[in-house]
């Protein structure tokens, strides 16, 4: 059976690629920072599971050394020149899309296999993993694919993919490292405290000030949890539950999945969510590393404002 | 009486974040700094800090998208689809990231949230066939206008991805509402909570919709 543990030593694969492009980018001249940090993820993805606790921590320790002591850098331009690249363009044509499309295909068409068909039960991917597992089978077949139509000189997909990773650098980690402040968080206790404070300032008697304090409480806490997730189970037992459920017999079903959705509007406005805020903007090269969030600010406040009058009119007048 | 120190994490990420250090530097100090204050001995802080980046290495997953995407650039994707755009004579940025903010919605409401992205599609094809076709309505563009379109182009991609995905009964946002509720004692099951991401969904588009339009009209004064 195929499992999650094969696709890390996959993404090691990469990894290792992209440090060895890292090295090879004679351009950099912090290019031997670059090859480091990605030869430290490398090892975390082949090797996390027998460092135990403490070897990891020193790996996140050292992976934000590298960062924080500015040891990456990129290597300027890019390989080919605009000039070569519309050449390209105009050679291959639409047949360019094919295999970006590839790996969105097969990630749809396995999912459909997966959960409709008898490869369901076919045992050969296990099942909590079937859509990373799918991701990596499109990246292997779109590899294929470029190397069979495009013919770039061989060592490319290890260069462009070192270059496109150094230029994300340092961010390409930080979900992940958010991810586990979010455990460390968890572990002292921060959620009971948050809760505990937004219980204690529950107004009496207004439903509308009190689905207010719980949506906002949802916006703020997802803020600074980075995922709406780690704020939900607080929010509404402090909240949801306690008083507008039981007290004020709102509909459970509008409380819970529109409290939620209050609290993507939080993820929308927060560098903590940075796999979706942050990553971009070193993605698409902007020169704001806040440019994202910026922009999402004057969606997510008119959309908060449309939640809480779907939870207060859904949830208590119809 | 409620401890309150290990909040003092939240602050240092705040402030962290606003004075620009390095966020992964900030993210492991406030780590640190939450765990210590919360009462863990400091190698009790780093075996946490570690098995958390362990058990999340799925999040990174994605980026194994990267090669491909180089290479494809390397063999001109960006060029063809800006090429593409161009050919098309009605194709606006408001018109372009409406159509791609109503795909995103309804793949995200099968359950087909790994399909597009930021790396796998924002990067390589969106971002450029805005940009493109910002330029057939307004003329060379300068650097504060395509900034502005870039920034756009990622926010349409989260904005349909998150008031699309809570409308797939199986996604674990959904999930972990009903645990969270029936550990309370209430019972619902997925289809009754999914039903109501629905009105939200909507509102996000229109309001999201209203804002790409808007920005068309802005393009085209600025002409």
């Amino acid at each position: 059976m195929i499992t999650l543990q094969w696709l890390y030593v996959f993404a090691g694969a990469i990894f290792a690629g992209f440090a060895i492009g890292s090295a090879r980018s004679t351009g950099n001249p912090k290019r031997w920072g670059n090859a480091a940090f990605w030869a430290l993820l490398s090892i975390s993805f082949w090797f996390g599971d027998l460092l135990g606790d403490i070897g990891n921590g020193v790996l996140v320790l050292a992976l934000v050394g590298f960062a924080g002591a500015h040891l990456l850098g990129r290597s300027p331009g890019q390989s080919t020149s605009d000039e070569e690249r519309q050449r390209s363009s105009e050679r291959f044509g639409n047949r360019l899309f094919v295999p970006a499309l590839i790996i969105p295909f097969t990630a749809f068409v396995g999912t459909l296999l997966f959960t409709y068909t008898p490869l369901k039960d076919s045992g050969l991917i296990e099942p909590k993993s079937v859509t990373l597992v799918l991701l990596g089978v499109g990246v292997i077949i779109a590899l294929v694919a470029c190397y069979v139509w495009l013919h770039p000189p061989a060592v490319a997909a290890v260069d462009e993919g070192g270059r496109l990773a150094n230029s994300i650098g340092w961010a390409l980690v930080l979900p992940q490292m958010l991810a586990s402040l979010g455990a460390v968080f968890a572990a002292a206790g921060v959620g009971d405290i948050i809760g505990g404070i937004a219980s204690g300032i529950i107004p009496h008697g207004s439903i509308l000030l009190a689905v207010l304090l719980y949506a906002l409480g949802m916006v703020v806490f997802t803020m600074i949890m980075g995922n709406a997730f780690a704020a939900f189970p607080v929010m509404v037992t402090a909240i949801g539950i306690p008083i507008l459920i039981r007290q004020d017999g709102g509909n459970p079903a509008v409380i819970g999945a529109v409290g939620m959705l209050a609290g993507f509007c939080g993820t929308l406005m927060t560098p903590m969510a940075a796999n979706f805020n942050i990553v971009p903007a070193a993605l698409l090269e902007l020169k704001n590393q806040y440019g994202v969030i910026k922009m999402q600010i004057a969606t997510a406040i008119p959309l908060l404002i449309a939640n809480i009058i779907i939870l207060y009119v859904a949830g208590f007048r119809l | 009486m409620i401890d309150y120190w290990p909040l003092l994490g939240i602050a240092l990420v705040v402030l962290g974040f606003a004075l620009r250090f390095n966020p992964l530097l900030v993210v492991a100090v406030a780590a640190i700094a939450t765990g210590l204050l919360g009462g863990m001995p400091f190698m009790k802080v780093l075996a946490a800090l570690g098995h958390g980046f362990n058990a999340n290495r799925n999040v990174t997953m994605i980026y194994i998208v990267l090669p491909v995407i180089g290479l494809l650039e390397r063999g001109g994707l960006q060029q063809q689809a800006r090429t593409l755009i161009r050919g098309m004579k009605r194709a606006t940025v408001g018109r372009l990231l409406i159509v791609y903010m109503g795909f995103r919605q309804i793949f995200a409401a099968l359950g087909l949230t790994t399909v597009a992205g930021q790396a796998q599609t924002v990067r390589p094809l969106v971002a450029p066939m805005a940009l493109a076709a910002a330029e057939k309505e307004h003329g060379e563009l300068d650097e504060e206008t395509a900034e502005r379109v870039k920034e756009m182009s990622a926010a349409t991609d989260n904005v349909g991805l998150f008031f699309g995905e809570d409308i797939f009964l199986a996604v674990s946002s959904i999930l972990l509402i009903q645990g969270a509720l029936a550990a309370f004692g209430i019972q619902l099951t997925p289809f009754q909570l999914s039903v109501w991401a629905i009105p939200t969904a909507i509102c996000a588009f229109l309001i999201h919709g209203t804002r790409l339009l808007l920005m068309d009209r802005k393009l085209r004064r600025g002409r």
